[in-house]
C-alpha cells in the first residue's frame, strides 16, 4: 500500500498552504489530493481581486493567490493528485480514493488533513411552485460557468440573497452585458461585505432589496420572472407588497455549509454551530492524526484567514508527527450573547507560540458594541470594532501571556454594549 | 461637512471619514496608507479594477481570466469590457502575459491572470 506521512484532503488555499507549512516544518512525505482538474479550489472561479495583502503583500486575483501556492510547491517534494476523490478515510487513516488515472487507490496516512472546503446551500432556500424552470442557479454555479466556462447564463437576472458571491455576481454578470433588476434579501441586513456593496451594487445602481423575498418563480421551460414580496419582521411575505419581475435568471446567494460527510463517516462529530469539525488551537480533530481547516470547518468569507488556518494545521501535523503535540486542552471556548460561534472549540497552551487568534460570527448587526472574553467572571480580553456584522468574521487574538496566567476553565465569548 | 465611505481596496473595508482640509481631504479610520489615497480619488476621480476573461484557443478551458494591472477611470469600465470581448487570446498564455496595451490610452495594461 502507498504510504505518506501526511495526506491532504482538498487541494484550495487550506490544504495548499497546510501541505506547504508542514514540509517548511520538516515533513517530507506530503501527498494532496483534489477531485477538480486543477489545484487551488474555489479560488480559480473567483476573479476579481483582493485577495493576498496579507499573505503576499500584494492585491491579487483568485486565480493568481491560488497559483502562488501551487508555484511554492515546485521547490518542495510534496506530490499532487488530480482529478481524485477521496471516498473515505478509516479509522486506521486509510485514504480510500479513486483517481482517473490510478483508478480506485488505498493509501496508509501516518497523519490527514480535511480541506474540503464547502457547498453552496440550495435546498430550501426557494420553494419553486408548478413547473420547474430552467434558468436557476447557485450563484457559485453561474461564477464558474462565465469565469472558467465562458458560458453566460442569462440576460436579466434577480438574485436572492446577498452573499458576498451573490453581490459579486450582480457586477459580474452586468460587465458581461446582464441586466441584474435587483438583490432581494430576507434579512433586514446584508450577509455580503460592505466594501461589496458598495462596489458591486452601488457603482452600477443594483438595487438591494432588504427584508425581501422571492415568493415564485414563473415560467414553464425558462425562467420568465418572479414575484418579489416584503417581509414582515417574523420574516412572512406581506401579500400587499407582491410585485412581479420579469427576468430569465434566477441566483441564489443564501449560504454555504462546509462539506463534512468524510469527517462523518471517520467518525468525528461535527458542531452544530459551524457545521465542521470540533478542532484544538492547530486545528487538531477529535481523531488523533486527523486535522482540519479551511471552508470545512467553518465558513470564512477572507481566504487569507483561510490560508492562516493552513499554516496552524500544517505546524500541528509536524508536531503530531514528531510526538510532540499535547492532546488534552487547558481551554474551551464557548459563545455567549449574540455569538453565533468560536474557532477554536479547544486550547492547549503548550502548543501555542506567542498568541491564539479565535474566529467567531456575532448573530446580528452591533452598533456601538464591543466583544468581551470572560473566564468564570473575570475579563480576560476585549475587542472593539467601530461596527460588527454577521457578514464579517471576527478574529480576536489573546495574547499567550494573557492566557498563560488564567486558571483552566471555559473562556465565554459575548457581545456588550459599550 | 464629512464623508463617510467604505473602504474597497482590499477586503477589510476600513470605514472611512473624510474632513475637508484646504484643497484636499483629512482621511480617518484607514488601517493603510493606501486607504487614504483611495477615498481622495474616490472625491475626484473614482477608479476600479476590471477583472473580467477573455477566450483562448487551445487552453483547458475556453476563457481564461484577466485584471487592468492598475485601477482605471470608472467610466471607462463598458468600453475596456467591449475591447475585450473582441480579443482572442492563442495558448500558451502564462499569467502576466499582456492580453491589451495601454487599455483606451489610459497607460494601463490588461493581463492575464491564470495560465492556459
Ligand atoms: C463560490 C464561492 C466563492 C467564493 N468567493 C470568495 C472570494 O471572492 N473571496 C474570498 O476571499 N473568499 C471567497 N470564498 C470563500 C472561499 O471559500 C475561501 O476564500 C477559500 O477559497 C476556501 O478555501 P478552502 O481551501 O477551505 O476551500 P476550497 O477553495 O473550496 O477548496 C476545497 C477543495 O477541496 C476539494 N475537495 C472537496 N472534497 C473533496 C474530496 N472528497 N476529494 C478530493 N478533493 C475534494 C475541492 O474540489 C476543492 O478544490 C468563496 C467561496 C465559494 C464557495
Ligand atoms: S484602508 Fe487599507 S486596510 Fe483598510 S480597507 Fe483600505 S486598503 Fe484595506
Amino acid at each position: 500500500m502507498l504510504k505518506y506521512e501526511l495526506v491532504v484532503v482538498g487541494g484550495g488555499p487550506a490544504g495548499l498552504s497546510a501541505a506547504v507549512e508542514a514540509y517548511e516544518q520538516g515533513v517530507r512525505k506530503i501527498l494532496i489530493l483534489e477531485r477538480d482538474k486543477e489545484l487551488g479550489g474555489i479560488l480559480n472561479q473567483c476573479i476579481h481581486n483582493g485577495f493576498g495583502l496579507h499573505r503576499f503583500k500584494e492585491e491579487l486575483t483568485g486565480p493568481e493567490y491560488s497559483l502562488r501556492y501551487i508555484d511554492l510547491l515546485k521547490d518542495t517534494t510534496i506530490e499532487t493528485l488530480t482529478d481524485t476523490m477521496v471516498l473515505e478515510i478509516s479509522e486506521e487513516k486509510v485514504v480510500r480514493a479513486i483517481s482517473a488515472e490510478r483508478g480506485y487507490m488505498e493509501i496508509e496516512a501516518e497523519a490527514v488533513v480535511f480541506s474540503m472546503g464547502c457547498r453552496e446551500r440550495t435546498r430550501g432556500a426557494i420553494q419553486l411552485q408548478g413547473d420547474r424552470p430552467a434558468g436557476v442557479f447557485t450563484a457559485g454555479t453561474a461564477q464558474r460557468f462565465i469565469n472558467m466556462e465562458g458560458y453566460m447564463p442569462g440576460k436579466r437576472v434577480v438574485i436572492l440573497g446577498s452573499g458576498d458571491i451573490g453581490l459579486i455576481m450582480a457586477r459580474r454578470m452586468t460587465f458581461e452585458g446582464a441586466k441584474v433588476e435587483a438583490v432581494c434579501e430576507l434579512m433586514p441586513y446584508s450577509n455580503g461585505l460592505t466594501r461589496n456593496i458598495v462596489q458591486c451594487l452601488d457603482d452600477y445602481e443594483i438595487p438591494l432589496m432588504l427584508s425581501h423575498t422571492i415568493v415564485k418563480v414563473h415560467g414553464k421551460s425558462r425562467v420568465e420572472g418572479v414575484t418579489i414580496a416584503k417581509v414582515d419582521e417574523n420574516l412572512r411575505p406581506i401579500p400587499e407588497t407582491y410585485r412581479r419581475i420579469d427576468c430569465d435568471t434566477v441566483l441564489l446567494s443564501v449560504g454555504l455549509i462546509p462539506e463534512n460527510e468524510i469527517t462523518q463517516n471517520a467518525g468525528i462529530a461535527v458542531d452544530p454551530r459551524t457545521s465542521g469539525p470540533k478542532v484544538g488551537e492547530l486545528r487538531q480533530t477529535e481523531m488523533e492524526g486527523v486535522f482540519a481547516c479551511g471552508n470545512v470547518v467553518h465558513v470564512h468569507d477572507l481566504v487569507d484567514f483561510v490560508s492562516e488556518e493552513g499554516v496552524l494545521s500544517g505546524r500541528g501535523v509536524a508536531k503530531y508527527l514528531k510526538g510532540e503535540l499535547e492532546t488534552t486542552s487547558n481551554f474551551s471556548t464557548a459563545n455567549g450573547e449574540g455569538i453565533g460561534y468560536v474557532v477554536p472549540q479547544t486550547v492547549n497552551m503548550s502548543n501555542v507560540d506567542d498568541q491564539v487568534t479565535f474566529y467567531m460570527r456575532v448573530r446580528s448587526v452591533y452598533d456601538r458594541h464591543i466583544v468581551r472574553a470572560y473566564l468564570g467572571d473575570t475579563l480576560v480580553a476585549e475587542k472593539k470594532e467601530r461596527k460588527f456584522l454577521p457578514a464579517e468574521m471576527v478574529n480576536f487574538k489573546i495574547k499567550k501571556d494573557i492566557l498563560s496566567n488564567l486558571a483552566d476553565g471555559e473562556i465565554r465569548f459575548v457581545v456588550e454594549e459599550v | 461637512m464629512s464623508k463617510e465611505m467604505t473602504c474597497i481596496v482590499c477586503p477589510l473595508g476600513c470605514h472611512l471619514t473624510l474632513e475637508p482640509e484646504g484643497e484636499s481631504f483629512a482621511v480617518s479610520g484607514n488601517k493603510c496608507q493606501r486607504g487614504k489615497k483611495y477615498a481622495i480619488e474616490e472625491m475626484i476621480a473614482p477608479k476600479r479594477v476590471i477583472t473580467s476573461t477573455v477566450a483562448v484557443d487551445g487552453g483547458s478551458y475556453p476563457v481564461i481570466s484577466v485584471k487592468t494591472q492598475a485601477a482605471v477611470p470608472k467610466e471607462l469600465i463598458f468600453e475596456v469590457m467591449e475591447d475585450l470581448s473582441a480579443v482572442m487570446m492563442k495558448a500558451p498564455v502564462q499569467v502576466g502575459d499582456v492580453v491589451i496595451a495601454n487599455v483606451r490610452d489610459t497607460g494601463v495594461d490588461v493581463i492575464a491572470t491564470r495560465n492556459a
